[in-house]
């Protein structure tokens, strides 16, 4: 049995795959946070209004607007720290698949309502 | 023959009309969402022929440059459709109903609450859409963003693209969570109001 890899597999990678690891991994965070300050913001009433940016919006205002900026502020600290260095991808992957199928379960309402 | 003078009303004027808000959340969930569920099947189809030999060089930059585009303009969708949900649409729906008030119509979200077989709709519907649609956006981003980068070089990276696969999945999971909820909100209470847009002026018969 042939151990060499197809063709696609066999060729030359001429970038570092760090700067795709922090973009990877970066929304995997930002993914989270968002459900966390959903949660957050349903059981802490101070936090809520906090979190009203735009009032008529309500406090979606300020979770999505806080979210956005964590997720932009941590791939670009990410993409310093990996962007000339080669990681392990599938470690990366595998953390951000978590971290994006715990956010789409943790906005679920009954899931956040646990935690009141 | 005049368009819209066929019908059982025949005495009665005929025209078709749609408010501004109406309208807006037509092209908030019709043109930037509906559209966006469609064009994930071609991204998909897209990162999946980059898992076959790498075809001849003229076609794959041809089809490089054509996946950036078409991964640019997801994003547009993606990022319209939720700034447009947050700010525009999600205020004329939870604007609350002056007390008193018996006609509900014009409040969409005290109309669905004010009975128990439609308030899950918001609590679970509205509640959920409203946050798990913002995960649309981030996970197109950073895919578009990554093949932007990497381009015609992503066939030597088979886990980068198992990465993407994973986003532009997830993405499509949490704008068909949104875009359900949306189309169900907007049957059982529909944001209504603003100006009226005649869209088709009929004369009596």
């Amino acid at each position: 049995m042939s151990m060499t890899l197809p063709a696609v597999e066999s060729g030359v990678q001429t970038k570092t795959n760090g700067a795709a690891a922090a973009a990877i991994l970066s929304a995997g965070v930002g993914s989270i946070l968002l459900a966390a300050l959903t949660i957050i913001s349903d059981i802490s009433s101070g936090t809520k209004r906090l979190l009203e940016f735009y009032k008529p919006s309500g406090a979606l205002s300020g979770v999505s607007t806080v979210t956005i900026i964590a997720w932009l502020f941590s791939w670009i600290a990410l993409d310093l720290f990996w962007r000339k260095k080669s990681v392990s991808l599938k470690r990366i992957n595998l953390i951000s698949l978590i971290l994006l199928l715990t956010s789409v379960l943790a906005t679920f309402p009954p899931f956040a309502e646990l935690f009141q | 023959m005049r368009l819209g003078s066929r019908g059982p009303h025949t005495s009665e004027m005929v025209a078709m009309e749609i408010t501004t808000r109406s309208l807006w959340t037509l092209i908030h969930g019709m043109g930037f969402g509906a559209l966006y569920l469609l064009a994930v099947s071609g991204v998909l189809l897209a990162l999946w022929q980059r898992w076959q030999p790498a075809p001849s060089t003229h076609a794959a930059l041809t089809s490089d440059r054509f996946l950036k585009t078409y991964l640019v303009l997801m994003a547009a969708l993606a990022w319209f459709s939720v700034l447009t949900g947050t700010y525009l649409i999600y205020p004329w729906y939870r604007f609350p109903a002056p007390a008193g008030t018996g006609n509900l119509a014009p409040y969409p979200r005290a109309l669905l609450l004010a009975s128990p077989s439609t308030s899950a709709w918001h609590t679970i519907g509205m509640e959920w859409k409203e946050h798990v649609a913002w995960l649309v956006p981030i996970a197109i981003t950073t895919v578009a963003v990554i093949v932007l980068r990497y381009g015609a070089d992503l066939v030597h990276y088979p886990e980068l693209r198992t990465g993407l696969f994973t986003f532009v999945f997830g993405s499509l999971v949490a704008a068909a969570i949104a875009g359900f909820f949306g189309a169900m909100l907007n049957k059982e209470a529909p944001v209504n109001g603003g100006s009226t847009i005649r869209l088709v002026r009929g004369g009596s018969k």
